[in-house]
Parts: structure tokens; sequence; C-alpha cells
């Protein structure tokens, strides 16, 4: 694989754009989920950024990649990251949740870029498994990401897909778990443990890459390693923590699906952008 | 409790058996399926481990390619034909209908309906037919459950040829599709090929005394029942009210009106089927007495398919029964 430079230095403002964004928006909505939000940042940066071959003028070209974001509640970054792309103005950012918004509390067809509607937990590897079969029966190129949580771990539906993708082969699809520990409840491990994680994926016969979610450049190795493997589908376990970037909200289940106030949210945004 | 009462009714059938023509819905629908798969490369078809039984094999076998077998996944296999729905392909999904809708209902609401996919479920051995099997295998929720989800049409076709015609219209008419097909092999009502059209029901039989609204195989129920009111004297229409949703309120409030009464039958629960559809038009804009004949809020059992018929008051003789009460309360 050849290894273009990566600019590293674009992507890390990108993070800060897509971070404060999150922030600013939950605060105007007051509600939604920051948590699994900033956790999954770099993952889509890097993606939408980097990887993906998309062009936000034509959210329709049949031959871009897709990304489907499983974990629907992580609206906020799907919804700042195509923002920020370019899918629609960022300003529309703030009608987040509101009436008449097409930015609704988890991701509808409606918006530019949204490829899923995901919400309801352990659809999307599944949604994402149909992409990739038409792509292959249309012969065409294009590459499947879906991001799942850890929490969709728990789902029967995960592993029905899990199955399904290596039986059909399907090299063009890379699954995301954003692995950061939480769930509604609590800690995973405490509410249903998942590990050992990799060996499960493993023993699916899939193609298992470990890195730190927060890793630019591992998260891109890992995606390009995912792209050479062939006939079998790649799994990226990214390690992260849930509220990433605002000291109170890691490692805090009740950040969740809580946001914070527009106060605080200001002194942080600054705070963000000074670093 | 069904000796007695079977004999008259199993003699009519073979009676009916020499003069109609009998016909299986599944081969119906996998001649639709060869045909549409010949003339449209979007078409594709799901399966899960139930694809020999309900014969979309020889989909299968003509274009493995466009085939997937999920195995026994049914969540699964709603959640990838919504992937390839979204990626411009046409997915026919099939497998019993005890279990689509029964163990996906989730991924056809957040999946399909609600980013109103172009995805086609059609559902084998509904209602009762399965026989044997028992209540695990019967259904008699599933039109009514689906029914309740916004985006979604029902179809539940009466007969070989107008599964052909219905599957095909689904496959015209973009957007998401719940189509019932029953595992009995059933007379033929229509002729072949039949002209059936999304939405508008059939008026199989002209008459003024009481309107028998029927889907599925209680169509030739229906019919049947009303060729024995006319000797009583009953003059019965008879409609086939294939598409439940959307439902064509139109010729229900014209037959409505014409007869002052009606009677649905239907081959599941009167809770959420054709009997609740045609009861709600009619009290909103013209109501007249309407009585269901159908499960009444039970499970099925192990029997034959005519037993369970009998036992369950699935008959042309509980639909005449309730047409006499409609008639003389007048």
């Amino acid at each position: 694989m050849e290894q273009a430079q990566i600019p590293t230095g674009m992507l890390l403002q990108k993070t800060v754009k897509v971070r404060t964004d999150i922030l600013e928006m939950v605060a105007e909505a007051k509600s939604g989920h920051p948590g699994g939000s900033l956790s999954a940042v770099e993952v889509l940066v890097s993606l939408f950024f980097y990887k993906m071959r998309h062009d936000p003028k034509r959210p329709g070209w049949p031959d871009r990649d897709r990304f489907v974001l499983s974990k629907g509640h992580a609206a906020p970054v799907l919804f700042a990251t195509l923002a920020e792309s370019g899918y629609f103005p960022v300003s529309e950012l703030k009608t987040l949740r509101k009436l008449n918004s097409r930015l609704q509390g988890h991701p509808d067809l409606r918006v530019p870029g949204v490829e899923f509607p995901g919400g309801s937990l352990g659809i999307g590897l599944s949604a994402a498994i149909g992409m990739a079969l038409a792509g292959k029966l249309d012969r065409k190129g294009y590459r499947v990401y879906a991001l799942l949580g850890d929490g969709e771990m728990d789902e029967g539906e995960t592993w029905e897909a899990a199955m399904a993708a290596s039986k059909f082969k399907l090299d063009n699809l890379t699954a995301i778990v954003d692995r950061n520990g939480i769930q509604q409840d609590g800690l995973t491990e405490q509410i249903m443990p998942i590990e050992p994680l990799g060996y499960k994926w493993k023993a699916f016969n899939w193609h298992v890459l470990e890195v730190d979610g927060f890793d630019l450049r591992q998260v891109i190795e890992a995606l390009e390693k995912a792209e050479s493997m062939r006939n079998r589908p790649t799994v990226i376990i990214a390690h992260t923590v849930k509220g990433k970037g605002v000291s109170f909200m890691e490692w805090d289940p009740a950040y969740h699906g809580k946001a914070p106030d527009k106060d605080t949210v200001r002194k942080l945004v600054e705070h963000m952008r000074q670093e | 409790m069904i000796g007695h009462g079977t004999r008259p009714r199993t003699s009519r059938m073979v009676e009916r058996l020499m003069l109609l023509q009998m016909s299986s819905m599944r081969d119906a629908y996998a001649d639709a399926l060869l045909e549409l798969g010949s003339k449209d490369t979007r078409v594709v078809v799901l399966g899960a481990d139930t694809s020999v039984s309900i014969k979309t094999s020889l989909f299968a076998d003509r274009y493995p390619e466009r085939f997937f077998n999920v195995g026994i996944a049914e969540a699964n296999m709603i959640g990838i034909a919504a992937g390839l729905a979204l990626s411009g392909k046409i997915p026919f999904v099939s497998t019993y209908s005890a279990f689509v809708p029964g163990k996906c209902l989730d991924q056809i609401r957040n999946a399909v309906a609600y980013p109103n996919l172009d995805v086609k479920i059609v559902s084998s051995h509904g209602g009762l037919t399965v026989g044997p099997d028992g209540a695990s295998h019967q259904t008699v929720e599933d039109v009514a459950a689906i029914r309740a989800i916004p985006h979604m049409r029902v179809i539940v076709p009466a007969d070989a040829s107008a599964t052909r015609a219905l599957v095909t219209e689904s496959w015209r008419t973009p957007g998401p599709f719940y189509i019932r097909l029953s595992r009995a092999t059933v007379p033929e009502t229509y002729s072949s090929p039949a002209h059936l059209e999304i939405g508008r029901a059939e008026v199989l039989r002209e008459g003024s005394d009481v309107a028998i609204i029927a889907c599925g195989v209680m169509v030739n129920e229906a019919v049947e029942a009303a060729e024995s009111l006319s000797k009583e004297r009953i003059s019965a229409e008879v409609i086939d009210s294939h598409t439940l949703k959307p439902l064509d309120s139109d010729a229900i409030l014209k037959a409505a009106k014409k007869t002052g009464g009606i009677v649905t039958a239907e081959e599941q629960s009167v809770i959420g089927g054709l009997g609740s559809a045609v009861a709600e038009t009619v009290s909103e804009s013209y109501p007249v007495p309407v009585s269901r004949v159908g499960l009444r809020d039970t499970f099925g059992e192990s029997g034959e398919h005519n037993e369970l018929m009998m036992k369950y008051g699935l008959t042309p003789q509980e639909i005449m029964k309730a047409s006499r009460k409609l008639v003389a309360s007048r």
C-alpha cells in the first residue's frame, strides 16, 4: 500500500472543530448523546477528511464510499462531520432535535450524507452488508464503513451480521467498534461483558485490528490495512474514552445521554480552541 | 369437535376440487420472481433457510449471484435488504410469516418502513395454513402488526393468479410492502392472468342485501357463502380486498351504502386486520353494522388446515351465519 503523507495537522484541526460543534449543538438542543459522539470524533474525521472517497456536492454519487452510523445516538458527531465536510451549512447544526429540523435526534435519510437511519441498535452492520453486497454485484469499487457502539455487541443481530459478512467474503466492508467501555446503564463489562472482543470477531472469521481510537495515524493505518485485505471483512476495535476531551464527562456513564449547559460549553469550547 | 361437522364440508371440498382449478401461491410467487428477475437485474431475493420450502430456491438456481441465503437470521435479513435497497436494488425478502415479521418487526419498522425503502417482504405460510406444525408456526397477528407501521402497504392475495399479479404490481410500485401468502393449495378465484391493482378492491359478485369483504384464502369461502346465500334469497356482494393498506375505502363505502351491512372474512385475528380496517373506514364515514369472521383473539393449534378452519370458524357457514344475522336485524 502506498503510504501517502497523512495530513495530521489538518485532521487535528478538524477534530477540534467537530468536537466543539458537538458540544455546542447538544447544549443548544439541551439533550442528545455527547459521550458516545466525542469518543468517535477521530474515527469520523479520519474517514470523512482522509480515507473515504465522497463528494459533499453529490451525496448520491453511485461510486462513493458509504458510512453507516449504526450507533445512531452518536448523531451529533455524524452531523457535525457532515456539516464540516460541506454537506450542509454548519449553522444548521443548532437546529438539532428541534421541531421541523431535518437534524433529527437520530440520523435520518433527509440529511444529505446520511446513508442509514441508525438508532435502534444492532441493525447498521446488516445494512452495511447489503450495501457491500450491492457493490460486489454491480462490480463497483466503493467501500462500506460501519461504526458500531460497544453496547451494540449485546445485540444478537450484530453476530448474525458478523457471520453473514464473512460468509459473503465482504472485503469491501470495514466495521469499526467504538470501544469506549460504557453503555447506558454503566460499564459494558458490568452490564454485559463482551470481552474477549477481538477473539469473538476472529472466531467469526473477520480480520481483526485493534487501535488507539484517538491516534489518527493508527486509525488511518488500520483503515488502509483493511482495504488491502482480500476475501475477508475487517473489524477495527477502536479503543476510546466516552466523553473524550471534556474532563468531567470522561468515563462518566451519566454523559451517555445528557447535555452539558451552555455556559459550561462556552468555557469548554474556548479552552479547546486555544489548545 | 370436528367429527360430525366435517363431513359435509369435506365432500364439498372434494366436489370443488373436481370442478375448480387448484393452485399454489408459492409456485405463482416463484414464477413471478423468475419473470421479474429476467426483466430487471435490480431484483434480488433473500432467504432464511426456508427457500426450498417456499420455492424461492428456483430463483436461486436461475440467478445464484442475486440470491442471498442468510441462514436462520431474520433480523439480519431485513437489515441486509435495507442496505441493498439503499444501493438501488429491489430486494424480495421471503420466509415464513411466523418469523417475518414475527422476529424482526423492529428491523422492518426502523430499517425499511421509516426510510420508506423499496423492500418487498413476501411471507408464506400465513394464517393457519401450516396446520400440523401448530401455533408456533401459524400467524394471527402479522397483518395487524405491519398495518400499524407507517409507509407499509399490506397485501393478502386470494389465489395463485392474484399472487402473481400483485407481486408484479409491488415490483412496479416503489416503497415497502408486506405480501402475505398461504401455504394451502386454493381454488382459483381469478382467471389467469389476473388484472389487479394495488389499493383497488375487486367486486367478484354483485349483491344488494349484504357485502362480504374478504382477503386471502377466505375470498373463495366468501364466494361459496354467497352462492349458498342466494339459494336463501339473500343477495350477497363479494369483494376481494386484497390490499388491506391502503384500503380501498371508496369501494368499501360504496358497498356499505348499497347493502347497509358488511361481513368481513380473514384468516387471522379479527383484531387489527381486515375487519378492523373496514370497521374503521365505515364508522368514520358511513356507519353500518360490521360483523367480523376471523380468529377471535386466540392462537391456533395442530391439525389439518381444513380442520382448523372448521374449528376456528373460518368457513362459508360462519360467513353465512353472520350474513343472515345482519340481514335479519334490519
